[in-house]
């Protein structure tokens, strides 16, 4: 018996995706070949299955690119020209304080984004056919976040564009902007987890938007994504320090400005690490059970 | 050696808030048979075939697939089904071909496998046309024979079609029927609810009668109709006459009670033996109820379930307004069921 189980369905199923003659369905054999649970290899499969799905979606609806595109040309523009002067003297001196603040804040939004489509997918009836499927309960959640690396990529890659083009120089160079995506990447992905359990729990994908705001807004703008800590008041500042943003923003600038590797990216990656833990189990409890 | 029964539920309930939408039914469906679970709107079939499919979780009562539990091991139960719902569920931004092999390679097939598998069934499915066209292009009736076909790629052995043909035309209604003859023919097992009277005895072995949660009746099509006699006369009353006269001229003649449609002035009466439709006829022109015209039929199964549950397949009416109707259903659980 065992060694046919690690042939598993696909060996049966191969035998019926054959072109010759079908055999008559054998429902003893059917239940021999059935296995408890979905194994490791099965699971990563599924995965990036359902991430082929997701990128297949993102090319035939480009209008889901918008928020990537849009935000990082309009808001690295915008903010470096309006709060450039007040903050920093001038639009050119703000840029190495603004751009990874930016980044920051793309990235958050774009989890948002990741979060809200996965409510609006769900409601479809293709759902329906997952969730009778045997595969694994996390394959439908993480594919669709394994797909959307290809978002964060964009929102972090074209913030870093706009801002050399309006004259930024990183100082770390190559290397440490390349560090800095791939850090804001991961904690994009590591947040996402949030907003992914929000989609599996909220009413609709308008709700989803409505929550996931509450969070966002306060994390991006109280935090030293914008303006330096030194110009907030005390109580403000204590929260500033705390807000994980706040770690990702000076980690990236770290990286960004001098290519150096702070005890910030420790944070960072740590605490997209604890989000992960606690967000994805619940995430694939919450799908398994509300839905 | 006694074969596993494809499905074997017992006590299934489901309750959503105060409603007891399923209201502790049994359901038994023999490997290689085609069972049907008939009931109007809102009786509780897709809630049943929904507990059974692993999709919603069982209240109380227990159920197994070819033996597996569905409630403990319901992955397992997974591999051995499949289900096409009442809304397609495929994915629209996809084409058919990338449908079926993603369902495939879920599955566990691999790349090139699934690809062949996608193939043959687009063929069986007469879908190669539209092979590599968005979902969104697709007609009903094709999202529905591709949502089947989408079920069936690893050929696992129960299959559960949730109203396969509502919102069918005849054509399509006719070849889905066709196709659902063909999964028996290959081995399959067979679960299909349906409100369509016709669609029930034209395919299922055995049909179980659903209302509000409860099994009322079950058995072959032919025993369900022998409990309404084993022929109907169909009456057309001319206009003006009296309707109640002729209620109780069948009465008195045939000893039973006729089903009446007020709108149309048509009646129809069970009857032991064709025979009696003469007698019937006599009494009609001794008292004067004038007709139009007449036929005698075998029964029909809208007929069986006004017989078994007091009102039409088609009403929706709320047991509170008529409690005679009400009783009169749950008496004739015993009567009919045979087993």
């Amino acid at each position: 018996m065992s060694t046919i189980t690690t042939a598993g369905p696909a060996s049966a199923a191969a035998a019926s995706a054959g072109t010759g003659p079908l055999r008559t369905i054998d429902p003893a054999a059917a239940v021999a070949r059935t296995r408890p649970r979905t194994t490791i290899t099965e699971i990563v499969s599924q995965t990036l299955i359902m991430a082929w799905r997701a990128l297949k979606k993102m090319r035939r609806n480009p209008e889901q690119f918008f928020d990537v595109t849009l935000q990082p040309l309009l808001f690295t523009a915008m903010f470096a020209y309006i709060f450039g002067g007040a903050i920093a003297g001038s639009p050119h001196n703000y840029l190495p304080m603004l751009i990874p603040g930016i980044v920051a804040q793309t990235v958050l939004t774009t989890c948002m984004a990741t979060g809200v489509q996965l409510r609006e997918d769900m409601e479809k009836g293709v759902f329906d056919r997952f969730k009778a499927l045997p595969m694994a309960r996390i394959a439908p959640l993480a594919g669709p976040m394994v797909a959307d690396l290809v978002r964060y990529l964009i929102a972090a890659g074209l913030t870093f564009l706009t801002g050399v083009l309006i004259g930024y120089r990183p100082g770390g160079g190559v290397l440490g902007v390349a560090g800095a995506i791939v850090l804001a990447i991961f904690t994009g992905w590591a947040l996402a987890w949030i907003f992914t359990f929000i989609g599996t729990i909220a009413k609709s994908a308008r709700s989803v938007q409505g929550i996931s705001m509450l969070f966002l807004f306060p994390l991006t703008f109280l935090s030293n994504a914008f303006v330096p800590v030194t110009s907030l008041p005390g109580w403000l500042a204590a929260f500033v320090k705390v807000n994980p943003v706040s770690h990702l923003v000076s980690a990236t600038r770290a990286l960004a400005n001098s290519g150096a590797v702070t005890s910030q990216a420790g944070w960072t990656l740590l605490a997209g690490l604890a989000v992960i833990a606690v967000f994805a189990p619940l995430s694939v409890r919450s799908y398994r059970t509300h839905m | 050696m006694t074969t596993t029964a494809a499905v074997d539920a017992v006590g299934l309930v489901k309750t959503f808030g105060r409603l007891r939408a399923v209201d502790g039914i049994d359901l038994h469906v023999q490997q290689g048979e085609i069972l049907g679970v008939l009931g109007p709107n809102g009786a509780g079939k897709t809630t049943a075939l929904r507990m059974l499919a692993t999709l919603l979780p069982i209240d109380a009562g227990q159920a197994r697939v070819f033996g597996v539990d569905v409630s403990r091991e319901p992955h397992r139960v997974r591999q051995l089904i499949g289900i096409t719902g009442q809304d397609a569920s495929v994915d629209e931004d996809l084409t058919a071909t990338e449908n079926l092999w993603m369902f495939g390679r879920l599955q566990g097939l691999r790349s090139a496998d699934a690809r062949a598998a996608a193939k043959r069934l687009l063929a069986q499915f007469d879908l190669e046309e539209a092979a590599d066209k968005p979902i969104a292009q697709f007609s009903g009736g094709m999202r529905r024979r591709l949502d089947l076909a989408a079920s069936l790629i690893t050929r696992p052995p129960l299959i559960f079609l949730d109203e396969p043909t509502t919102g069918l035309d005849p054509r399509t209604r006719g070849q889905m029927w066709d196709t659902i003859r063909d999964l028996v023919t290959e081995g399959c097992t067979v679960l299909l609810t349906t409100q369509y009277l016709d669609e029930a005895d034209q395919l299922a072995g055995r049909i179980a009668v659903i209302d509000r949660g409860r099994k009322v009746a079950e058995g072959t099509p032919d025993e369900l109709k022998a409990s309404v006699g084993n022929s109907t006369l169909q009456v057309q009353l001319a206009e003006g006459a009296d309707a109640e006269l002729a209620r109780q001229v069948v009465r008195k003649i045939a000893g039973a009670e006729p089903v009446l449609t007020p709108e149309s002035g048509r009646m129809n009466v069970p009857l032991d033996t064709a025979d009696r439709a003469a007698d019937v006829l006599i009494g009609f022109r001794q008292s004067g109820v004038a007709i139009t015209s007449v036929s005698v039929d075998k029964p029909t199964l809208d007929e069986v379930f006004f017989a078994i549950t007091g009102h039409g397949a088609d009403a929706e009416d709320d047991p509170e307004d008529d409690p005679d109707q009400a009783g009169a259903g749950a008496g004739h659980e015993t009567v009919l069921e045979v087993q």
